[in-house]
């Protein structure tokens, strides 16, 4: 078992989030893995990427090179594109179909997606923000993804559902019932 | 015992609390802040060590080598450029030596995701005389760091423990072994010692002592462990690869994608043994240097050049001579020096616009800069020196709002010194913590010579940049602080940054332009990342 993933989104739409989720299943599955991050800066609502590396046998470098993701997770369709180069062929796109538009040049949405249609890649365009609103909180958007990414990621779901309730842990039954009820939307938004 | 899920600046900070520190010190600054964060939290839940941040790089060593020189053991913790401010006492630190043991973190940051430069901490750890690890994994981290403390104690020196941002922001899991016992009491050295006293006639005697030192350590057991040569069963006898830090996981990638191999020498620890080198080298005739950071090693050897083998790295233009090394630029590398094929992107990118970051919606800096914009605009040729922090972004649209920025502190100075060129309007624009860190020594002249020039301070009551730690210069402290360096409190105003106060501070930043002498407005509104957090 080895996955390399790139996620990516726009700084503060939590991506880690999607990553630490990852990484807290797999110590469970006993896997070897990296997880790097990006802070400083970059954060202020710029563009941000993550990198998960997980095996069954050794890893070594912390980032996961050009043309060897095995999936990649965008919080935010305009990120996907950027980092699309990350993918291996016959890798796969999950990635969110709400626009975050802080740029003056932010193209047509449509053009977007069709672009990341036409990369070639497998694409799993998923309305996380939507399926996010209706689980209680539109912010729930990465758990959605998390959850889509749950068939790919060679990790156990009842592991991430895990992870997810200890995430939200301190924050109250509330939180972990939405969290978990966005995990799940987005797990059954792959058929 | 279960492993640990840390960022290698966790590792870090678990090491220190392992070594049974005295105290932290430090200044926060991508990618260092998380070994402090995580030792600060450690602190306030036992109180077994103090963690309080300094105000400065420099005075967190000096603090540190009190601490030091009274017994116990303490980490200083940095980015790259830190160690610049640092470098006086951190250089003179190793003719003082040490007594309790002395771990100078820096964390460096290849390819500059958030820094000014891509300096390589290795040449002070060098400069200094004393030694240096380098990690290339967290579990390293954690390992070489409790390894430093004991290190540190034995030779009588401080150590330098070199981080690159990869290693330092990416989270795997670590064992820990058992604690050290923290010492209670203090343990001076004897009160008539004069090691201690820099003094020509003391450093001269004690410089000998630590080059000694410095000899008998490279040459001991320590670095025999971390610096290895691995031979790989089938390899080609004439190629060999040098890999230090990072580049040895890089490279071990790499030899799986590729299907390659290679005999390696792998470096963690410095200074390498001339000795070492030689052995590994002998007999082959291409070397390539695998270096996250600056050609450290591959300058070494090139003395060597006419007898040795060919040295691949940056120097002969083998690899780019800037940037990060990722994995790949190291698949590139090794696939040019031992074959295969290194992968490409499978799928293309469009063309697609940037997006850089952004100072937040609601940040108090935007109205600071529209304001001054504004005043500046019937002012000309008005010039803006920035500093370090978020208000730095106003550097790029909308807000065009600053001309040059260098360093901690510059933008006081820099607004002097083009004042005293000549400049009609000289302004620089400088954040609170920033302030406290290096700006007041540069004010100190500017009013004592009441050069013609207005400093805007941004007290948004944090250093927000890196995630909302402490300032050491905020609120009233800063006033009174603006006010004691000697600037005219008919001169020292303080503005609001709202949308609503724009016309009203336009008018009171034109103003003290329009004055001929030391100015400086306090833009005093607090950081909207953190009023979220209180709410």
């Amino acid at each position: 078992m080895k996955k390399d993933i790139v996620l990516c989104g726009v700084g503060g739409q939590g991506i880690l989030t999607i990553a630490v989720l990852a990484v807290s299943a797999a110590v469970k599955e006993g896997l070897n893995f990296r997880q790097s991050e990006v802070h400083g800066m970059s954060q202020r609502g710029g563009s941000v990427e993550c990198h998960v590396r997980l095996s069954d046998g050794p890893v070594y470098g912390d980032l996961v090179g050009r043309g060897r993701a095995d999936i990649l997770i965008a919080v935010e369709p305009l990120e996907a594109l950027r980092y699309v180069e990350y993918l291996r062929e016959g890798g796969i796109i999950i990635s969110g179909t709400e626009p975050f538009k802080n740029i003056p040049d932010y193209p047509a949405v449509e053009t977007v997606l069709e672009q990341l249609r036409k990369t070639g890649a497998k694409c799993h365009l998923i309305d996380a923000a939507g399926l996010a609103k209706q689980a209680g909180n539109s912010r729930a958007q990465n758990v959605v993804l998390a959850g889509a990414a749950a068939h790919f990621m060679g990790l156990e779901k009842e592991l991430l559902l895990d992870a997810v309730r200890s995430m939200f842990g301190h924050k109250g039954q509330a939180v972990i019932d939405l969290n978990l009820k966005a995990f799940d939307s987005g797990f059954n938004a792959i058929n | 015992m279960d492993k640990l899920l840390l960022l290698g600046d966790e590792a870090v900070g678990r090491a220190a609390v392992d070594a049974g520190i005295g105290g932290a010190f430090g200044y926060p600054g991508t990618p260092s802040t998380e070994i402090f964060e995580y030792l600060q939290e450690h602190a306030a839940l036992t109180h077994a060590f103090r963690a309080d941040w300094a105000a400065n790089e420099k005075v967190a060593v000096e603090e540190a080598l009190g601490m030091s020189y009274a017994g116990k053991r303490a980490i200083v913790t940095m980015k790259s450029v830190g160690i610049n401010v640092a470098a006086d006492p951190f250089v003179c630190s190793a003719i003082t030596g040490v007594n309790g043991g002395l771990v100078v973190v820096v964390a460096d940051d290849p390819g500059m995701h958030s820094s000014q430069n891509e300096q390589d901490a290795r040449y002070y750890a060098d400069l200094a005389r004393i030694p240096c690890f380098e990690p290339s994994d967290q579990q390293e981290c954690y390992d070489m760091a409790r390894a430093a403390f004991r290190i540190s104690e034995e030779n009588g020196m401080p150590v330098l423990l070199r981080l690159v941002t990869r290693i330092a922001h990416s989270r795997a899991p670590v064992s820990v072994s058992a604690p050290d016992a923290p010492r209670k009491d203090v343990n001076l050295p004897p009160a008539d010692s004069l090691d201690w006293i820099l003094l020509p006639a003391v450093a001269r005697r004690r410089y000998p002592e630590l080059l000694k030192r410095r000899a008998a350590f490279m040459n001991g057991r320590d670095p025999a462990v971390w610096n290895r040569i691995v031979k790989m069963p089938g390899a080609p006898a004439a190629k060999g690869i040098i890999a230090c830090g990072t580049g040895a996981n890089y490279m071990l990638d790499a030899f799986e994608l590729l299907g390659v191999k290679a005999d390696y020498l792998k470096i963690n620890c410095y200074p390498v043994s001339p000795a070492l080198i030689e052995e590994f080298i002998r007999g082959r005739e291409e070397v390539l240097l695998l270096e996250d950071g600056y050609p450290y090693i591959e300058e070494r050897l090139l003395g060597l050049v006419g007898r040795g083998p060919k040295i691949r790295g940056r120097l002969d233009g083998y690899t780019e001579a800037t940037g990060e090394l990722n994995p790949d630029r190291a698949a590139l590398l090794l696939s040019k020096f031992l074959g295969g094929k290194a992968p490409s992107a499978a799928y293309a990118k469009p063309r697609i616009p940037e997006r850089p970051p952004a100072l937040c919606q609601g940040c108090p800096h935007t109205d600071t800069y529209k304001a001054l914009k504004e005043a500046l605009s019937t002012r000309q040729p008005g010039r803006v020196f920035g500093d370090i922090g978020c208000y730095t972004l106003g550097a790029l649209p909308p807000h065009n709002g600053i001309n040059a920025c260098v360093e901690m502190g510059g933008s006081v100075g820099m607004a002097k010194g083009a004042s005293d060129a000549g400049l009609k309007y000289s302004v620089g624009i400088i954040g609170d913590s920033t302030f406290g860190h290096s700006g007041i020594t540069p004010l100190l002249g500017a009013t004592a010579h009441n050069t013609p020039m207005t400093l805007i301070i941004l007290d948004n009551s944090t250093t927000a940049m890196t995630g909302a730690q402490d300032s050491l210069a905020t609120g009233d402290r800063l006033l009174n602080i603006v006010k004691g360096a000697g600037v005219a409190s008919e001169h020292l105003r303080i503005i609001t940054p709202l949308p609503a106060k724009h016309a009203e501070n336009v008018k009171i930043i034109g103003e003290e332009m329009d004055y001929r002498g030391v100015s400086v407005i306090i833009a005093r509104r607090e950081c909207i990342q953190i009023l979220g957090r209180k709410k």
